[in-house]
C-alpha cells in the first residue's frame, strides 16, 4: 500500500512545490487573513460619540452627564443648544446617541418626584445601536440607584450599603476582545479552505486534464490515489494552522490554555471531516470552476454563517438550527473555544468531538461508496 | 497456430437506450498491429475503454491477455498499456518526473526504474531534455513521451486511442515508425483511428459503424474483398456540378470528392469513360482527366458505409 502511494505523494509534492504561488497562498494567506480580520474586523463597541442637550443645566444634570463621560464607552461630548441641533448632529453622523435633559430634571429629583429624559439612538447600524442602548440603560439605572440610596440614607439616617454588591467578572476573555474569539473562527475557516478546496481542486484537475484515466488503467486503486493526494493537503493544513497559532500568540496574545494533545486530535478529526466533504465535491464536479463554486457554497459559506462563528446559533429559526447540526465547524468551534480559551478538559466537549467524528465517518462512508464504483 | 492477445465475444454496451457497441466479436493475434476504425461516435472509444477496464460492459465477454474483462480487471491492468489522444501527462512536471511517476504507479523500483527511464528517454528521443517541463514540449514530443510512459512496465498489449489525433503529419509518420518497431518486439498494438492512411500500417483492420462491425481483414483483403466494382477517378472543370449529376445516375454506386477530384464506384462496365465524357459535356462540364484507379481504403470505407446505410433503409 505504502509503495503504491509513494509515487503519488512524491508527484503531488513536486506539483505543489513547482507552483510556488499557490503554495504561498495556501500557507501565508491564512496568516495574512488573520492579521486583516484581527485588526479590522472588530465586534467590540466602544468610544461611542454622544451628545447632550441640557435644558436644565443644574448640578444634578451635570452629574448625570458626567456619569456617561466617565465610562469608557462614551466620548466626544457635544453640547447642543437646542433639540434641533442635537437632531442635526445625529443626522450628520457626529453622534450615535443624543440625550435631552428637560428643565425640570433637577427640581423633580430634589422634590423626590419621578422625572424623565429623552434618549435618541441612531439605529441605522442595528448592532452598534442595540449595544449603545444597553450601555445607556446601564448608566442611567446606576445613576438612579445611586440617587435612591442617597435619599434613603438621608431619611433613615443610618449607614446603609447596597443590598447586592454587583461586580461582574468575565472569564476566559476578560476584556471581551472579539479577536480572541475571531482567531478561532479563522482557524476553522482556514483549515476548511485548505482541506475542502485544495483537495477537491486537485482531484478535479486530474479529471479535467484526463490524467485520471491514465491512473485508472494502472494497477493503482482510486482510494490509493486519493490517500496519496490528501496526505499532502493535510500537511499543508497543519503547517498553516501552526502559523496561525504563532501569529495569534505574538500579535493578539491568544494563548492555548488547554491540552495540546486534545487540540491536535480535534484538529485532525476536523480536517478529516473537511477532506470527506472535499472528496464528495470532487466526485460530483467535472471542472475546477464548479468544484470551487460548490466548495464555497456548501462548505465555506455555512461554516461562516451557520457555525456560530458570527451569528449565535440559538438566535436562528429552528429549521436553520437543524441544518447547523451537519456543519462540522459548529462542533470544531466549541472544541477550540474550550481548549484554547478556557483550557477545559474532554468532559466539556466530548459530545462535540464525538459528533464530529461521526460526521467524518459519514462523509468518508459516502466516499467509499462512490470510490467502489470507480468514481472519483 | 498463432495465439490470440484479445478475444472479444458478443460485447455490448448500452448507455440508457443508446446502443454504443452492439454485439461485436473479433480476435486480435499476438504481436500484430490491429486497427480499429470508424467515424467519431461509431463506438471505437467505448470498445477500447471496456477492454481496458475503464468501463464495464452491458453484456458479452472479452479476454485481454488471457484475462476476463468482467472479473479480472486488476490482472488486465498489469498487462496492458493505454494512451489516449489527450496524452494524459502532467503538464507541470518535467519529462523525467512524468516517467518516474508512471513508472512508480506500476511499481517499478530502483535499477529497473532507472533502466526503463533510460529506455523511455531513448524511445521518445528526449535525451538531454529530461528537465524540460512537459507543457513546453511540442505535440509530437508529448505524444512520444506519453507512449513511452504507457510502455514503461513492458505490457504485452498497448491500447492507443486515436494517438495521432492532434499532431502534425511528420510526427504522425515518426510515431507509426515507432509503433512498427514495437510490433517487431512482439507487443500487440490495438489502435483506433479515423485517419485511413494510417490504417494502411495495420496488419489487420476492423471497421465499426453505429456500434456494429461491418468489415474486417488486412488492408489488401478489404480492397479486394469488399470492393469488386471498378473505381474511376475523374478530374473535371466543375466537380461540384458533376457530383450533383452523378449522384442521381443509377449506374453509379457512390460518388465522392477527393480533393478536387471525384471517385466513382460504378456497377455497370458498359458505362465507360466515353459515356461519362458525353454525359458531362452535355452539361457543359469539361473533363480534364479520367481513368481507372486502384481503390484506397477510403474508397472501400465509403462503399461499406454507404452500403450499410442502404441496407439499413431496406431493412426498414
Amino acid at each position: 500500500m505504502l509503495v503504491k502511494i509513494k509515487p503519488i505523494f512524491v508527484k503531488e509534492i513536486r506539483q505543489i512545490m513547482r507552483d510556488k504561488l499557490s503554495l504561498g497562498i495556501l500557507i501565508f494567506i491564512p496568516v495574512f487573513m488573520l492579521i486583516m480580520f484581527g485588526y479590522a474586523l472588530n465586534f467590540d463597541v466602544k468610544h461611542l460619540s454622544i451628545g447632550f442637550y441640557d435644558e436644565d443645566n443644574g448640578k444634578t444634570s451635570r452629574d448625570f452627564i458626567n456619569s456617561f463621560i466617565h465610562s469608557e464607552y462614551f466620548d466626544n461630548k457635544y453640547n447642543a443648544e437646542s433639540s434641533a441641533e442635537l437632531d442635526k448632529l445625529m443626522q450628520e453622523g457626529k453622534i450615535v446617541i443624543g440625550v435631552i435633559i428637560p428643565s425640570v430634571f433637577s427640581k423633580d429629583i430634589i422634590k423626590g418626584k419621578t422625572t424623565s429624559i429623552q434618549v435618541l439612538i441612531d439605529g441605522s447600524n442595528s448592532n452598534t445601536g442595540s449595544t449603545a442602548l444597553g450601555y445607556v440603560n446601564a448608566v442611567i439605572s446606576n445613576f438612579s440607584k445611586d440617587l435612591l440610596v442617597k435619599e434613603v440614607r438621608k431619611k433613615v439616617n443610618m449607614d446603609m450599603t447596597e443590598i447586592i454588591d454587583y461586580r461582574p467578572r468575565i472569564w476566559y476573555n476578560p476584556e471581551l476582545k472579539s479577536v480572541r474569539f475571531l482567531i478561532l473562527g479563522l482557524i476553522s475557516l482556514i483549515l476548511l479552505m485548505s482541506s475542502v478546496i485544495s483537495t477537491s481542486l486537485s482531484i478535479v484537475k486530474e479529471k479535467e486534464n484526463n490524467t485520471i484515466e491514465q491512473i485508472i488503467v494502472s494497477p493503482i486503486k482510486p482510494y490509493e490515489l486519493v490517500i496519496g493526494k490528501i496526505v499532502n493537503y493535510i500537511l499543508i493544513a497543519i503547517i498553516s494552522t501552526i502559523f496561525i497559532f504563532i501569529a495569534g500568540y505574538f500579535l493578539f496574545g491568544v494563548e492555548i490554555k488547554g491540552n495540546y494533545f486534545l487540540l491536535s486530535l480535534g484538529i485532525l478529526i476536523y480536517i478529516g471531516t473537511c477532506l470527506g466533504i472535499g472528496l464528495l465535491i470532487s466526485s460530483i464536479s467535472e471542472t475546477q470552476q464548479s468544484a470551487f463554486m460548490l466548495s464555497s457554497i456548501i462548505s465555506l459559506l455555512p461554516a461562516f454563517i451557520l457555525s456560530g462563528f458570527v451569528f449565535p446559533i440559538r438566535n436562528m429559526p429552528v429549521a436553520i438550527q437543524l441544518i447547523t447540526y451537519i456543519i462540522p465547524t459548529r462542533y470544531f468551534l466549541v472544541i477550540l473555544r474550550n481548549i484554547v480559551l478556557k483550557g477545559s478538559g474532554l468532559i466539556s466537549f466530548w459530545k462535540d468531538l464525538l459528533t464530529m467524528f461521526f460526521l467524518a465517518l459519514l462523509f468518508f462512508g459516502l466516499n467509499i461508496i462512490r470510490l467502489k464504483k470507480n468514481k472519483i | 497456430m498463432k495465439e490470440n492477445a484479445i478475444e472479444v465475444k458478443n460485447l455490448t454496451k448500452k448507455f440508457g437506450h443508446f446502443l454504443a457497441v452492439d454485439n461485436i466479436s473479433f480476435t486480435v493475434e499476438k504481436g500484430e498491429i490491429f486497427g480499429f476504425l470508424g467515424a467519431n461516435g461509431a463506438g471505437k472509444s467505448t470498445t477500447i475503454r471496456m477492454l481496458c477496464g475503464l468501463l464495464s460492459s452491458t453484456s458479452g465477454t472479452a479476454k485481454v491477455a488471457g484475462y476476463d474483462i468482467n472479473n479480472e480487471v486488476e490482472k488486465i491492468k498489469e498487462n496492458i498499456g493505454y494512451m489516449s489522444q489527450k496524452f494524459s501527462l502532467y503538464d507541470d512536471l518535467t519529462v523525467e518526473e512524468n516517467i518516474e511517476f508512471f513508472g512508480g504507479i506500476y511499481k517499478l523500483k530502483n535499477k529497473l526504474l532507472q533502466d526503463r527511464k533510460k529506455w523511455a528517454l531513448e524511445t521518445a528521443d528526449l535525451k538531454g531534455k529530461e528537465n524540460r517541463l512537459t507543457k513546453d514540449l511540442p505535440g509530437g514530443w508529448k505524444q512520444r513521451l506519453a507512449l513511452s510512459c504507457a510502455l514503461l512496465h513492458q505490457p504485452k498489449i498497448v491500447f492507443l486511442d486515436e494517438p495521432t489525433g492532434s499532431v502534425d503529419p511528420i510526427s504522425r509518420r515518426n510515431f507509426w515508425e515507432l509503433i512498427n518497431t514495437l510490433s517487431e518486439q512482439h507487443i500487440t498494438i490495438f489502435v483506433t483511428t479515423h485517419y485511413l492512411d494510417e490504417a494502411e500500417y495495420c496488419n489487420d483492420i476492423m471497421l465499426i459503424h453505429n456500434g456494429k462491425i461491418i468489415a474486417g481483414g488486412s488492408p489488401n483483403e478489404l480492397k479486394t474483398k469488399y470492393l469488386t466494382s471498378p473505381i474511376l477517378q475523374v478530374e473535371c472543370s466543375d466537380p461540384l456540378a458533376a457530383l450533383d449529376i452523378l449522384q442521381n445516375e443509377i449506374w453509379v454506386n457512390e460518388v465522392s470528392m477527393f480533393g478536387n477530384k471525384l471517385h466513382l464506384n460504378i456497377n455497370n462496365e458498359k458505362k465507360d469513360t466515353e459515356f461519362l465524357k458525353k454525359l458531362l459535356n452535355k452539361n457543359s462540364i469539361d473533363i480534364i482527366k479520367i481513368g481507372k484507379i486502384i481503390p484506397s481504403l477510403e474508397d472501400v470505407f465509403i462503399h461499406l458505409i454507404e452500403n450499410n446505410k442502404k441496407g439499413g433503409i431496406n431493412a426498414r
